[in-house]
């Protein structure tokens, strides 16, 4: 039992209202409720709608997934929520939906760390992760690489995007290509059909001075959207196709490039790669091949885990149970930039001790 | 009946616990940036006041705002996630008439909180049960003429002396007025809202009318 814990993760540090179950390494139920329609029209994520939607979809999607687990809460075993980082009005509807569900349920509060749940979440998809494990997370709001040792007390960043996100990089060229919002997915489809060689797009940060981990993708994203113009200037026809590959390719080129680099200097031989990005097709493609002729074992979970979830909290926080980790103190704040140095947010040892003594309390007999 | 009252639409982070005759217990700190981090620990020191728990609850009132949403959204969230765990029904009451309650008059007044950015919340009431206004968000000199001549009360009317000349105390809102108002109201047969916010305004946000070009001219 102890090593199997029935964990309720609660995620919602963007636009994706996420409640999933899990026990121990075994995916139970993953409900996700998403206003990214609601933010369509603003090329982007406007925090004030993702918090409103969070508010109104999280009692319905709790819901949703206890029924989908086929489990009791009573019988869970703890709730996990993301602390953190995120947007800081969107995290605080989660942090105060998980606190009051584990108050009045009697069940510890583990508030977890966004991006270890994105690492951690592989272990739905192919068990538990090899410690140490190299872990390349891209989506809208990061790029990070980050090696983690223990993923419930020892993550270590490598490197990061210095600019923008990747998945920024992605929208932004998706709009210069007037081809709507999110970019990723629709980028990925045209460029299937178009030639990653057609034009050189410079790739950023890979001078020999360069930091070897870090990411840039701002001169890239003005470098595609130059062209592009130029080509309308000229009267041309803007070859969509061919535009989105080779943007597709100069970035995932980079990213599989350094996440290599940085298994070998390391001497780790598993890479995990998370995030929204980690859909994108090509980035899996290329991950695999470089991955394989390095002799490193690669971790990709299917696109539903890799994009913003409750299982990944939930798998967080499962594990936070397992090892014995300290439960969280019922005054968690969100923090919109806690530090990936942070696997998750520990009561205070004195606090601690009587936050569960009072939680006994409010057991149900 | 054992009813759980809380409010976090306004500074304060406020939470009550009422018999059906009385408030047994209740706590009440003014700060506008931690209620996040404030409303579970009060929820857990007003039971323990009370010695009793969080199951022996039977109802769930919360403050609707309007309010800044961020603190507002702490304690709707909070009310709507107890009512799922404990099986209890979640009632809603707006924020303003709850200070209203609280304030006790019998003459024509106005309830005015701080909605930031140079705005109030208000709302116009003939007595302290009676709102006849619905709640508004408008810059203090929007409405000096609706409001002329009338006692105020609340933090936003305090804030405001030219529109308000006659403003006092109280500041905030009480979860101890809250929960006897909706003790009241629900004696009485009332229905009280559903405890859904009272935003009033839409959310800021602009749609982009293009692309910025890059290429320099
Ligand atoms: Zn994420």
């Amino acid at each position: 039992m102890a090593d199997e814990p029935l964990v309720l993760g609660i995620e919602t540090s963007c636009d994706e209202t996420g409640v999933g179950i899990v026990r121990g390494t075994t995916l139970l139920a993953d409900a996700v409720a998403s206003s990214v329609d609601e933010h369509a029209r603003f090329g982007g994520v406007v925090p004030e709608v993702a918090s409103r939607a969070h508010l109104e979809a999280m009692v319905p999607t709790i819901d949703r997934a206890l029924k989908e687990a086929g489990v009791s809460a009573r019988d869970l075993d703890g709730i996990a929520v993301t602390a953190g980082p995120g947007l800081a009005g969107a995290l605080l509807v989660g942090v105060s939906a998980a606190k009051a569900y584990a108050y009045a349920l009697g069940k510890p509060l583990y508030g977890v760390n966004h991006l270890a749940s994105h690492i951690c979440v592989d272990q739905l998809e192919h068990g538990a992760l090899p410690e140490p494990t190299m872990a390349l997370l891209v989506s809208g709001g990061h790029s990070s690489l980050l090696l983690s040792t223990d993923i419930t007390s020892d993550v270590r960043p490598m490197g990061s995007t210095i600019d923008d996100a990747a998945g920024e990089a992605f929208d932004k060229i998706a709009r210069v290509l007037d081809l709507g919002f999110p970019g990723g997915p629709v980028i990925d489809r045209y460029a299937r059909e178009g030639d990653p060689d057609a034009i050189a797009f410079p790739r950023g940060l890979t001078g020999p001075r360069d930091p070897v981990y870090d990411f840039s993708f701002s001169g890239l994203k003005t470098a595609v959207a130059r062209w592009i113009e130029a080509r309308r200037a000229a009267g041309e026809e803007v070859p969509v196709r061919d535009v989105a590959a080779s943007f597709q390719e100069a970035v995932v080129d980079v990213l599989t490039r350094k996440a290599v680099r940085a298994c070998r200097d390391e001497g780790v031989d598993h890479l995990m790669i998370g995030g929204g990005v980690a859909a994108n097709s090509r980035l899996r493609a290329l991950a695999q091949e470089r991955c394989e002729a390095a002799g490193i074992r690669l971790r990709v979970p299917r696109p539903k885990l890799c994009t913003d979830n409750g299982a990944m909290v939930a798998s967080l926080g499962a594990e936070m149970v397992a090892r014995g980790r300290a439960a969280s103190d019922w005054d968690l704040s969100a923090d919109s930039s806690l530090p990936v140095t942070d696997p998750h947010v520990p009561g205070t040892a004195h606090d601690h001790d009587h936050v569960h003594e009072v939680s006994k309390e409010n057991l149900y007999s | 009946m054992l009813l759980l009252a809380l409010d976090t639409a306004t500074p304060a982070v406020t939470v009550a616990l009422h018999d059906g005759t009385d408030v047994v217990a209740s706590s009440s700190q003014v700060d506008a940036r931690r209620h996040g981090e404030l409303l579970l620990p009060a929820v857990d020191r007003v039971l323990a006041e009370a010695g009793t728990r969080l199951d022996a609850v039977t109802g769930i009132v919360v403050g609707i705002g309007p309010g800044p949403y961020t603190g507002l959204r702490v304690g709707l969230m909070t009310a709507d996630t107890f009512g799922l765990a404990l099986g209890v029904p979640v009632h809603g009451l707006c924020t303003l008439d709850g200070l209203a309650y609280a304030s006790d008059l019998d003459v024509p007044f106005v309830v005015a909180t701080d909605a930031r950015r140079k705005e109030v919340y208000w709302a116009r009431y003939a007595d302290s049960r009676t709102r006849v206004t619905d709640p508004a968000v408008d810059r203090p000199a929007e409405i000096a003429d609706a409001v002329a001549g009338l006692p105020a009360v609340g933090a936003g009317a305090l804030l405001y002396p030219d529109t308000f000349p006659k403003a006092h105390e109280p500041e905030h809102v009480s979860a101890a007025a809250l929960a006897s108002l909706a003790v009241r109201k629900l004696a009485a047969g009332e229905e009280l809202p559903p405890p859904r916010p009272l935003y009033l305004r839409r959310p800021d946000a602009q749609v982009p009318k293009n692309y910025k070009v890059v290429t320099p001219k």
